[in-house]
């Protein structure tokens, strides 16, 4: 059994790996064979096809997220009650408070700047000769993980003196242009807004193929009516096209929202939180593991679970409205 | 989807307009579209800013795949751009990410699929099997269970991993797989029931009835009747779940920070920190990393919209 737990050649980490798919569907096979036993109650069927999955919830999601809640009341190493003297922390320490004025800087500008240009370049290249091509282009950060995209614009952003050749494409254009190069991860606000710019450029094809598929199915009928009446290219994106898609629009502003409030990759990546640039989820990493405050961090760990409730409320109030007039 | 409609051929319709008054059949639907297009993008407004964000969205990708093939002194000194008035390829900078001892890519690409096989397949298993249970059983307190699981995909990871932490501790899993693989799995649970539990709603009842009927056990009935009917879900989540472990960072950071653990993420991230401006290991590292998912992508795109349009999204 050892061996199952600590291998570390590729051929041994392969083997487990085959092992524990063997072992997991060994498992799941015999629940399933005695789920299937004649004489079997109908309420144990239930418990052999719910158990497990309902199980890993309870222990994964249910015991931390309770667990994470006493904690944020407790002091750094978790073995006193402290009151709420963690949440007075980072609502009243300047550099808590810049943390979280950071994370409403991502979460607002993050969602509306990816949907404005995702729908904006739905719309563009709907219906045309190269539209598999140029949607396939945008969506595709999406499959590139966070550490990657934060790499390929660090690359971007990378700095030389206005004297010296440029490698990084941002301050090359500043040479062309006749400006002075720029350190762009150095300088608040700026170097928060440059990190925004990455969590946009991946979600920006999500926002796109989720409003083009949605654009696809207004109805032939409204756009006929609206040319008829003689709209403009502009007048029918502003008063058919936006109006038919709203539900969508709503959807995707609060799911890019929920995604930018959890991520933490491009931070952590990019300036490690340094330089004034940390958030709410960057911040927490930091907080537990760095500094082992980890009253604090279960504290911003809280923070995010409560600021993440209201989107999706209001998510879920839109998507019954929808539903309704439906 | 009208876009896949059948279209007549349009090659009189090149913008003339003189033909169509005397052409006694009407443009279809799709002609129409076709030519309110022409138009718009005929402007050349449309299509500088089309081509201005398709620009922005591929050339820095571009431009560091360039720079993963030069010679280490060149991407100190030049611009990636240069490279084409002076093509100079080199293979070394893979062969380094790959085999150097500081980098050492290769191992941790195999940790990524040996964390990212069970990290698809046990929670695809799971959720299949409690999403049938919500569909198709009957039993007390169904709907309530399965608003809270369907409300625990809100739940952010960050509020799990110390007191899940502190659990493999004291079973000392931790330095092995198993914190990363149960972890994967419970985090994907929520949304894997609620995606499958929808697609589950789509299939006719009458099937699952007529198969009651014929005396099939629940067993029977999900193996023979639903399963088939379900590859393009299961594709669509598998797609999903594949491309979140294979780039997640955070949980890989925390549950699997040993060498013999940690994943390509990992220790790309660590190269970012440890050896910031060193470019031909970063561009080679982030393309040895990227290649999979990327082709992954790209050959069932289809399914993965199809997944995203169903609902789902993780962040």
């Amino acid at each position: 059994m050892d061996y199952l737990l600590g291998a570390d050649s590729s051929t041994q980490k392969l083997v487990v790996m085959v092992v524990a798919i063997l072992l997991f569907v060994g498992v799941m096979a015999l629940v399933l064979f005695v789920a299937e036993l004649p004489k079997m109650p109908r309420w144990a069927t239930v418990v052999f096809f719910l158990g497990p999955a309902l199980l890993l919830i309870a222990f994964g999601l249910v015991y931390p997220a309770i667990n994470t809640v006493l904690s944020s009341f407790k002091s750094p190493n978790l073995q006193e009650w402290v009151g709420t003297d963690n949440y007075v922390e980072v609502f009243t320490n300047p550099s808590m408070r810049r943390v979280l004025l950071n994370t409403l800087l991502w979460v607002l500008l993050v969602p509306t700047v990816s949907t404005a240009i995702g729908l904006v370049y739905a719309v563009l290249v709907d219906r045309t000769r190269f539209e598999k091509l140029a949607k396939t282009l945008v969506f595709l950060p999406m499959a590139i993980s966070m550490v990657g995209a934060s790499i390929i614009w660090k690359f971007v952003y990378d700095f030389k003196p206005a004297s010296r050749p440029q490698t990084g494409l941002a301050n090359q254009f500043l040479v062309w242009l006749g400006l002075d190069t720029q350190q762009f991860l150095l300088n608040w606000p700026w170097n928060t807004l440059f990190l925004i710019a990455v969590m946009v450029w991946i979600q920006a094809g999500f926002a796109m193929t989720v409003l083009s598929a949605s654009i696809k199915a207004i109805p032939d009928d409204i756009i006929e009516a609206a040319k008829l009446d003689g709209a403009s290219n502009f007048r029918m994106f502003r008063s058919v096209t936006v109006p038919s898609i709203r539900p969508a629009l709503v959807v995707v502003l609060t799911t890019v929202a929920m995604a930018t409030l959890k991520v933490f990759d491009i931070v952590y990546s990019m300036t490690g939180g340094n330089f004034g640039t940390s958030i709410v989820a960057n911040e927490f990493y930091i907080q537990t593991f760095r500094t082992a405050q980890r009253g604090v961090g279960a504290t911003l760990a809280v923070l995010l679970f409560v600021m993440v409730v209201p989107i999706v409320v209001y998510n879920v109030r839109q998507m019954k409205l929808s539903e309704e007039q439906r | 989807m009208t876009s896949n409609a059948p279209v007549a051929p349009v090659k009189d319709l090149d913008g003339d307009g003189r033909s169509e008054p005397v052409r006694p059949r009407k443009l279809t639907k799709a002609e129409k579209r076709a030519i309110d297009t022409k138009n718009r993008l005929s402007s050349p407004w449309a299509s500088a800013i089309a081509i201005v964000i398709a620009l922005l969205w591929t050339v820095p990708t571009f431009g560091l795949f360039v720079t993963s093939w030069r010679p280490p002194a060149d991407i100190r000194t030049s611009g990636w751009w240069t490279f084409f008035g002076d093509p100079e390829v080199t293979t070394e900078n893979y062969v380094e990410v790959f085999t150097g001892g500081s980098t050492d890519f290769a191992s941790a690409f195999i940790n990524t699929v040996v964390i990212t096989l069970p990290a698809v397949i046990i929670p695809i298993t799971l959720a299949l099997l409690a999403a049938y249970a919500f569909a198709w059983m009957e039993f007390r307190g169904r709907n309530i269970l399965f608003v809270a699981v369907f409300a625990l995909q809100i739940v952010p990871i960050q509020v799990t991993l110390i007191p899940l932490l502190t659990q493999y501790n004291n079973w000392g899993l931790v330095g092995s797989f198993w914190p990363v693989w149960i972890s994967h799995t419970i985090f994907a649970l929520p949304l894997a029931i609620f995606l499958l539990h929808n697609f589950m709603m789509d299939i006719p009842r009458t099937l699952i009835e007529a198969a009651r009927v014929d005396g099939a056990g629940h067993v029977k009935i999900f193996f023979q009747v639903l399963l088939p009917l379900l590859v393009p879900a299961i594709a669509a989540f598998g797609i999903f779940q594949f491309l979140w472990v294979w780039n997640d960072l955070l949980v890989g950071l925390v549950f699997g920070s040993g060498p013999d653990v940690s994943p390509l993420t990992v220790r790309l991230a660590d190269l970012t920190g440890t050896r910031g401006t060193a470019w031909h290991l970063l561009s080679s590292g982030a393309f040895v990393a990227m290649v999979v998912p990327v082709t992954v992508f790209l050959l069932l795109q289809r399914y993965f919209v199809r997944g995203l349009l169903a609902g789902g999204v993780k962040g």
